[in-house]
């Protein structure tokens, strides 16, 4: 098997003084959408954090490509070429959309200007509204907006955290066409609770359950297994 | 009419000053929510170490520098030893700097001594040029135009700057500008310790116009800063040059028609906007008075 791009090995984190994440192991191979599932307060949004070191784990590791990033700064793991849209998105509200996307940019080469123009194509309203302040934006813009930012960069891995929360089904047809054809340049890590929206983009996915992993597989295994979905996901 | 304008004249010049203690406090205030008391002690600082290096070196300007770098170096380390410990926490930022503040005032007596030292006016600003009926002294002429410059550098790096934009955001979501790849500590540290040089270089700028100066000034004049950043709107440039060129005018008018009124007319104006306009006059950068 070759080097997965992505490895969490054993990680135990905390916040404050509450252990959330107990030895959490999971894989994310090179070219596919892997999804992080499990009921609120699981610990997926801790996970992510972790990965992007804003929660670093206290043991444990995780690997980038083989290179061990545990207690690496987040803006060093950025720089390695991992996105991050959060669950909340983290939009600079005051920011304009334009500025947004800007204070993103770590280079200002063509390669960026590429990028950024085919995020425009992909998301026509964030031409639109360019110099609208981003609070001022919907919630679906601010998910795209978001979407696109982490990806301006040159991106070898991106984070998603939910980001069909809160928005219309209409809206949520939008992301996901997005995020298939974002799938087709980078490795995605994609948190989603909304099994319509995981069924149509994962290609393998990992169970975390009260801070422990507890199941990972194919796609196709998850659909077939009505257990594991009403047990760990509430449905069916 | 001439005794209007020679009053607005000294008014503005008067304002100007304010700004230029005000505009370092405008960034590390108003923009990263830091509540450095310490603020004034980095200002008479620089008015101490501006006069003892326009002297030793005979050179007005070599003196501003001086007085720059003596703000830079003070201002990293005040981020490094004082503030970054505390960053989030007003109650400690307040105790903590209030304690750097004193030590920063005593440790000027042990250096400089502690008596009154005399602030030359370089030659060159010396006299005044008269227009028809109107007196402008040209030190003061100097000061209106060292704060327009100032103003409109700073203005323009934060409004259009990539730096700018990266320090808003940093304040708006310190995780998320990480996220993106900026090391938004070290801007933090940068920003300090521009906005003590900018205290120092007030210090230095101020020292001629008054003639004098002496270890407490910085108690004085920090509390002045605050209330210029806290009218202007937390983290606006263009409020805190307004705040300062009204209480400047204000000070300057009553100072003469009312003189009673001139001692409390700051704390009036404070009121008036705050009672109205709780957020100061502008608060661009978003940046909410929490
Ligand atoms: N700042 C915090 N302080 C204390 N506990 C926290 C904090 N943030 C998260 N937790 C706890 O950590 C656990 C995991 O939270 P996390 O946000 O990772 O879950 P999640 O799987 O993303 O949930 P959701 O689907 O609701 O977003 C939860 O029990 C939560 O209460
Ligand atoms: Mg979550």
């Amino acid at each position: 098997m070759t080097q997965p791009l992505l490895r969490v090995e054993k990680a135990n984190t905390y916040i404050e003084q509450f252990h959330i994440l107990q030895n959490i192991n999971f894989e994310v191979q090179k070219g596919e959408l892997t999804l992080l599932l499990g009921r609120n307060g699981a610990g997926k949004t801790t996970t992510l954090r972790t990965i992007m070191g804003l929660n670093p784990a206290t043991s444990g590791h995780v690997f980038i490509k083989g290179e061990d990033i545990t207690s690496t700064p987040t803006y060093k793991i950025a720089k390695k070429g991992i996105g991050y849209v959060p669950e909340d998105q983290g939009i600079f509200y005051e920011l304009t959309v334009g500025e947004n996307m800007r204070v993103a940019m770590m280079h200002e080469d063509d390669a960026t200007k590429e990028r950024l123009e085919w995020s425009l194509e992909l998301f026509p309203d964030l031409k639109k509204f360019w110099k609208k302040p981003g609070g001022q934006l919907s919630g679906g813009q601010k998910q795209m907006l978001s979407i696109a930012r982490a990806f301006v960069n040159e991106t070898d891995l991106l984070l998603i955290d939910e980001p069909s929360k809160g928005l219309a089904p209409v809206v949520v047809e939008k992301v996901i066409e997005a995020v298939e054809k974002i799938k087709d340049h980078t490795t995605v890590v994609l948190v989603e609770q909304n099994f319509y929206m995981a069924n149509r983009l994962g290609d393998r996915f990992y169970i975390l359950d009260d801070g422990l992993s507890v199941h990972d597989g194919y796609m196709k295994e998850l659909n077939e297994n009505e257990e594991l979905k009403r047990k760990y996901l509430g449905i069916g | 009419m001439e005794l209007f304008i020679n009053l607005a004249i000294n008014g503005i010049a008067m304002g100007m000053l304010i700004f230029l203690i005000a505009s370092g406090l405008t960034l590390i205030f108003g923009l990263m929510s830091v509540l450095n008391f310490a603020h004034g002690g980095l200002f008479a600082w620089g008015a101490y170490s501006g006069v003892f290096f326009y002297v030793l070196l005979d050179n007005f300007w070599l003196g501003l520098l001086g007085a720059i770098v003596t703000g830079l170096l003070l201002g990293w380390l005040t981020e490094l030893l004082i503030v970054r410990p505390v960053y989030g926490n007003h109650i400690r930022q307040i105790l903590i700097t209030l304690g750097f503040m004193l030590v920063l005032t005593e440790m000027l007596k042990v250096v400089f001594g502690p008596n009154i030292i005399n602030a030359p006016t370089p030659e060159m600003f010396q006299g005044s040029w008269m227009i028809g009926d109107i007196t402008i002294i040209k030190y003061r002429a100097f000061i209106i135009a060292v704060g327009l410059i100032l103003f409109i550098v700073m203005y323009s790096v934060l409004k259009y700057s990539k730096i700018g934009l990266i320090v808003r955001a940093g304040v708006m979501n310190k995780d998320m500008i990480q996220a993106l790849g900026v090391n938004i500590k070290l801007v933090f540290v940068l920003v300090f310790m521009v906005g003590s040089a900018l205290a120092a270089l007030g210090g230095a700028l101020f020292a001629p116009s008054s003639g004098a100066i002496y270890a407490e000034m910085g108690l004085e004049f920090g509390i002045f800063a605050f209330i210029v950043v806290i009218i202007g709107g937390m983290g606006s440039i263009p409020g805190s040059l307004l705040a300062a060129l009204l209480v400047g005018l204000a000070n300057t008018f009553t100072a003469y028609y009312m003189p009673i009124l001139s001692m409390v007319v700051t704390m009036i104006i404070m009121l008036i906007v705050l009672i109205f306009r709780p957020q100061g006059l502008f608060n661009i950068s978003g940046v909410s008075n929490k």
